[in-house]
């Protein structure tokens, strides 16, 4: 369906240059980071990159362990795909792109260890902080992956733990207290199209994806999560090459936190 | 004696009076109630002699007869293509209407135009319930092969094409490119990737500026300014 | 009982602070954001466009179709569960309701013009900010209407007569409070919504009525400066 723009991005991408005009391993400008704009929320965050822009809320709950792990606190990331911010989104429980952007951010904050969950504890095997983490977008113009992570990270940074009485969670007093945050995972999502790779793709160059890989790193350039999407199979060189610039740009998003 | 409540070229919301009195007409975007001409969308009250009429600023594309168009083929039937019109409502185009050329009857028409191929087409006629006839035999009506197809409001297509087509011949001929623009706001460009860039970057400068004055002026200046920076 | 003072010092029929801006989401055909104390809503309009399945198409008209969310994060108190409830469907209907005799759909038979509000922060009053983005955003997006439609809450608390109530109103511990959301087309002072919870003589109704419509006025000039300065936005 879209054969002829697909051809067309890959003359351009020979080129050097991409549909808007941006180098190959360009984002978009401004990238916009903004933290604490929902007062209902324990943390929040709002991130505009180019016209796709991203709401992210954190709400804190006390409840029970899971059995296997009785002195941890739980996460759980969801995401909405609001028709809102998208003609092609429709209403209904979340559909499988949905899940899968939920569940990549997830394993990005959850494999780093980006938060030490034994101090989420409040009474081993009885009572836990659950994080909530949801995402919204406002305007998906492409890349809703990266902009949800990054916005993810900076609600996380920004979220206070509610007062608690030790039965009953009090949310009109909000404490000074942070959470126990140790590390900043960045997803970065590497599009194939043709034999060249680029990042940050907007609406139109999303129709032309031939493979893609999200690439989750923390500081030191460990990897802590990977996903690969799209039709078409990578090479060893391409997973080789892609994972480098996730670990660079991952590098570069951070620097907005 | 009547009472015109706007300025020319103010900016009007729906419902709101703009002038009071028998002896002003409504033109198109308002109507009359009583005393009162009324807006009836949002846009820029225009006020030529006796009429005040409302360019609209922003809407859908509403397919009118006679308007030529760029379309994409979304299906390949035994007797002809539906169309999306870039509106609410897809288009027909039967074999006849197609091409000059003589098509058997069960030949495969992907042969001709084939799923994802954009077109440019003129409407011959649009019902009450908005079905939409297109024909591709005329001058300038072809398949589109090569370039890039760039959406814009179509709005603003008249500001874009310019008094007899000023405008976009002026852009046409700083940045080297084929440009076609579909009354529908698809607009097909082609050449080199750069020029490419500079059409679209003047475009969209159009589209954001199109209710200023002096802007063929303002176009000429970009063009020139940025196109002397690709060199 | 008398509640002589509002917890906020507003006066008795001021509004909480109002923020409106028009053309906030660009993949939709009109969009609009409108803020009034601490509830925040987000309207964006997709349409006329292709309406399936084909049995809700109506070959007369185009139908408006209305869907008000909350955010899961948008309550003070915890998270709301995604995929909304009898509550958010019944506001989502009587908003469809508020929105539909100010439009002309007769151009667009088959098809649907869509409405989506969601709200990233709620303290009350959130129907009606939905109702006054969402029809900003119908204007934006080119649609025929007959007037804008602005809506706000009315109510009594104790014994006063109130505009906008805020949460700590509605749920004022006195017990006799009454919270009633309107919607008024500005330039002919009609109704389009009206429901009520609470306890109320017919004679307050009636003055507190005329009080949301004066407040309505107020938020009037409000939509229409938001909408006129989306095209004053370029600096040249």
């Amino acid at each position: 369906m879209y054969r002829e723009l697909r051809i067309h991005i890959i003359s351009l991408l020979n080129a050097g240059l991409r549909l808007d005009g941006r180098k190959l391993t360009e984002y978009r400008n401004p990238i916009e980071v903004k933290h604490g704009m929902i007062k209902t929320a324990e943390g929040s965050a709002r991130v505009k990159i180019g016209e796709t822009e991203v709401l992210v809320g954190i709400k804190m709950e006390v409840g029970e362990p899971y059995p296997d792990t009785p002195d941890e606190g739980t996460i759980i990331v969801g995401a909405e795909l609001l028709p809102l911010s998208n003609p092609d989104f429709e209403l209904g429980p979340p559909g499988i792109q949905a899940v899968e952007l939920a569940r990549v951010v997830d394993r990005g904050i959850r494999e780093s260890k980006a938060i030490d969950f034994k101090k989420l504890c409040i009474k081993p095997g009885e009572k836990v902080w659950q994080l909530l983490i949801d995402m919204c977008p406002l305007n998906d113009a492409g890349n809703l992956l990266d902009a949800s992570s990054l916005a993810a990270l900076e609600a996380l940074k920004d979220a206070k733990f509610p007062s608690f009485d030790g039965e009953n969670v009090d949310y009109k007093q909000k404490t000074d207290k942070a959470l126990p945050l140790e590390k900043l995972p960045i997803a970065v999502t590497v599009i194939k199209i043709g034999d060249k790779f680029i990042v940050d793709p907007d609406t139109e160059e999303e129709k032309a994806v031939d493979a893609r890989l999200t690439v989750s790193s923390i500081e030191n350039g460990t990897l802590c999560a990977l996903q690969k999407g799209g039709d078409f199979p990578l090479t060893l060189s391409d997973i080789d090459k892609m994972i480098d610039i996730g670990i660079e740009k991952g590098k570069e998003l951070r620097k907005y936190l | 004696m009547s009472n015109i409540m706007v300025k020319d070229k103010e900016i009007s919301v729906p419902g709101e009076t703009l002038a009071v009195g028998m002896d002003v007409l409504p033109g198109i975007g308002a109507y009359r109630e009583g005393e009162k001409i009324i807006a009836k969308r949002l846009g820029l009250a225009s006020i030529e002699g006796r009429t005040i009429k409302l360019i609209p600023l922003s809407g859908r594309y509403t397919p009118k007869t006679y308007d030529t168009i760029i379309c994409k083929v979304i299906d390949v039937g035994f007797n002809g293509w539906r169309l999306d019109t870039n509106s609410a409502y897809s288009a027909m185009m039967s074999m006849k209407d197609a091409t000059s050329e003589f098509i058997a009857r069960g030949a495969n028409l992907t042969q001709y135009y084939d799923l994802g191929d954009h077109i440019v087409c003129k409407i011959v006629n649009v019902t009450s319930q908005k079905l939409i006839d297109v024909t591709m035999k005329g001058p300038g009506l072809r398949k589109l092969k090569g370039g890039r197809i760039i959406e814009v409001d179509p709005n603003k297509v008249p500001r874009i094409i310019g008094k007899q087509g000023s405008m976009v011949t002026m852009i046409k001929d700083a940045a080297k490119c084929n440009i076609v623009v579909g009354q529908n706001g698809l607009i097909w460009i082609e050449g080199e990737p750069l020029n490419e860039l500079l059409a679209i970057q003047s475009i969209r400068k159009i589209e954001k500026e199109s209710h200023l004055s002096g802007l063929t002026e303002k176009i000429k200046e970009y063009l020139e300014k940025n196109g002397k920076a690709k060199e | 009982m008398t509640y002589k003072q509002r917890i906020d010092g507003r006066g008795f029929d001021e509004t909480r602070p109002i923020e409106a801006k028009v053309g906030v989401i660009q993949r939709a055909d009109g969009s609009a954001m409108f803020k009034i104390g601490n509830t925040w809503a987000y309207a964006a309009v997709y349409g006329p466009r292709n309406l399936h399945p084909k049995f809700l198409q109506d070959p007369q008209k185009g139908i408006l179709r209305c869907n008000y969310n909350m955010m899961p994060f948008s309550s003070s108190g915890e998270r709301v569960r995604p995929g909304g409830s009898r509550r958010s469907k019944e506001i989502s209907f009587v908003t469809e309701k508020a929105l539909l005799p100010v439009l002309n759909l007769d151009e667009y038979p088959n098809s649907v013009v869509d409405v989506f509000i969601e709200l990233p922060q709620t303290e009350a009053g959130s129907r009606c900010a939905g109702i006054c983005a969402a029809s900003m955003a119908l204007a934006d997006a080119g649609l025929e209407m007959k007037d804008l439609v602005c809506a706000v809450s009315v109510g009594k608390v104790a014994d006063k007569l109130l505009v906008d109530l805020d949460y700590s109103e509605e749920s004022y511990p006195d017990g006799h409070v009454a919270d009633i959301p309107i919607a008024v087309m500005p330039n002919s002072e009609k109704i389009t919504l009206l429901q009520m919870d609470g306890e109320v003589k017919k004679e307050e109704l009636m003055k507190l009525l005329e009080m949301g419509k004066k407040a309505c006025m107020d938020i009037y000039e409000i939509q229409k400066k938001a909408l006129k300065e989306k095209y004053h936005e370029v600096d040249v």
